[in-house]
């Protein structure tokens, strides 16, 4: 584990990889405020990333917590890196 | 009297042909896709021979939305229900999409996608397990998947009775339009071609140990010992006739028109097998007697016990050697769940240019009753065909397909006989 923390680069990997990149979205664009639903993510999708993070960053995200976390900001300051 | 539901778009993705046209072409110039196995190394394995899609690149078809989430099969899926809607014009938002459903079938789900979420759960533990996992590997995931692509919101669901589900699939999609929808996805893709689905396969005993293409799969024949499991299948659109016309569908490529099921007795019972039965119930529900069969698309299991009994059924309802039997499966492989509506997609197309799909590489063996065409596709009109599948366990589905606009005709005849 060569890093510990999570910025928005890692975020926007980790989406592309378990997620993908829904059509007319630009992920590479401001998507801090944006929520998932709006950048064609459903829950499940949600919670794919988050169980990404904590394999690739040892970062444990509490799946309660998880379904009202709306936007990448908000997740991003779940997982205490943001 | 209510017409008989019609099939406006078909979409086949094939071991010998990514496509509808290139799988037709391919039947009819008698190439196969049967090669050795090249999604994972077969080689220590006691069967290497399948058939499978050649040069299928997901990412060429699908969003990358899709991808994390679906299995090999399930892609192949979405790409031939994408294939069959475009034949068949269907613009989104054309219809309501309550009257719209989605009815495969399937026999094991996605298994590569499972295989590989297990590895993780027992070598790195459950939390390493996908989220993707609670729906990828599940037997209704290519109609949930479609479903969900294409905004069809009506009655839907999944067959599960192996060879046999691609019929019973078409069969409870008649079911939904006799209830009022106006049009159901259905047909079957199916494929488990990584090592846990070739070992599940392999505990059936009926796969081929020969290791070469031309000689491995050779239903009817003396030297039968098994099949070649393959991936693939179609995906049709069935309408109800009246809507069809309505909507101006660009093409209707044949009518379901009878359809019927059994199930085996009991091994060691003594009892006659129910393919007859099945046979003889899909005729009887199309209208059609038996000498106006053209052709009949067999099972053609490749194991001597289970030839015998589907040839003595063809030639018990027929006549011996009464109506011509092909396998143009011979080139594909057996596709499970896919098998039967590639058979379907194959007589739609016989019956549009009037020409039947050989069975190759098979030398018919005496003591089967039935004439199998073989060699070059013959050349002959055809305006009804029938299509046999059988499912491990004792499944017996039959299908009568009948050519577009000769429904009166047809059961005006059936009533004279």
């Amino acid at each position: 584990m060569s890093v510990s923390t999570v910025g928005l680069a890692e975020l926007r990997q980790i989406l592309r990889d378990s997620a993908g990149v829904e059509a007319g979205v630009d992920l590479d664009g401001e998507i801090l405020d944006i929520t998932f639903e709006d950048l064609g993510y459903d829950s499940i999708a949600v919670l794919e990333t988050a169980a990404r993070i904590t394999q690739e960053y040892g970062l444990p995200v509490d799946d309660d917590t998880l379904t009202v976390t709306s936007t990448p900001r908000e997740l991003l300051a779940l997982i205490g890196t943001g | 009297m209510i017409s008989p539901p019609v099939v406006t778009g078909i979409g086949a993705v094939a071991p010998n042909g990514l496509g509808t046209a290139e799988y037709w072409d391919a039947i009819c110039a008698g190439t196969s896709g049967i090669r050795p196995v090249s999604r994972f190394d077969a080689s220590g394995y006691p069967s290497k021979l399948a058939g499978e899609v050649a040069g299928f690149v997901a990412e060429q078809h699908l969003p990358s939305r899709l991808l994390p989430q679906t299995d090999h099969m399930t892609r192949l899926a979405l790409t031939a229900a994408d294939l069959a809607l475009a034949d068949a014009g269907v613009q989104a938002g054309e219809l309501p999409p309550l009257d719209l459903g989605v009815v495969t079938a399937s026999s094991a789900g996605g298994f590569e996608f499972g295989q590989r979420e297990l590895e993780r759960n027992w070598s790195r533990g459950n939390e390493y397990v996908s989220a993707y996992q609670s729906f990828a590997w599940f037997y209704a995931v290519n109609t949930g998947q479609i479903s969900i692509r294409h905004g069809f919101k009506g009655p839907s669901g999944v067959l599960v009775s192996d060879q046999a589900g691609g019929l019973d699939a078409i069969a409870q999609a008649r079911r939904q339009l006799r209830r009022g929808s106006a049009m159901i996805v259905t047909g079957g893709v199916d494929g488990s071609i990584c090592p846990w689905g070739w070992v599940a396969q392999l505990a059936s005993g009926r796969l081929s140990a020969s290791d070469d293409p031309t000689a491995a799969y050779l239903p009817f024949d003396a030297r039968a010992a098994g099949h070649v499991p393959g991936e693939g299948g179609a995906i049709l659109i069935l309408e109800d006739a009246e809507a069809a016309r309505e909507r101006h569908a660009a093409h209707v490529y044949g009518q379901i028109a009878g359809y019927a099921a059994t199930f085996d007795p009991k091994p060691g019972s003594g009892r006659e097998p129910g393919l007859r039965r099945a046979i003889e119930g899909a005729l009887a529900d199309a209208g059609v007697a038996s000498d106006d069969v053209d052709v009949v698309f067999a099972d053609a299991a490749a194991i001597p016990a289970l030839d015998h009994i589907e040839a003595e059924a063809i030639a018990a309802v027929f006549g011996a050697g009464g109506v011509p039997v092909t396998a143009p499966k011979t080139m594909t492989g057996r596709l499970y769940a896919g098998a039967a509506s590639l058979d379907v997609a194959a007589a739609l197309l016989a019956i549009r240019d009037d020409l039947v799909p050989p069975t190759v590489n098979v030398r018919p063996a005496r003591g089967y009753p039935i004439e199998i065409v073989t060699g070059s596709p013959h050349r002959m009109p055809v305006r009804v065909a029938v299509v046999i599948a059988r499912g491990h366990g004792g499944f017996n589905s039959v299908l009568v397909i009948r050519a577009a606009g000769t429904a009166v005709e047809a059961t005006s005849k059936a009533i004279e006989n």
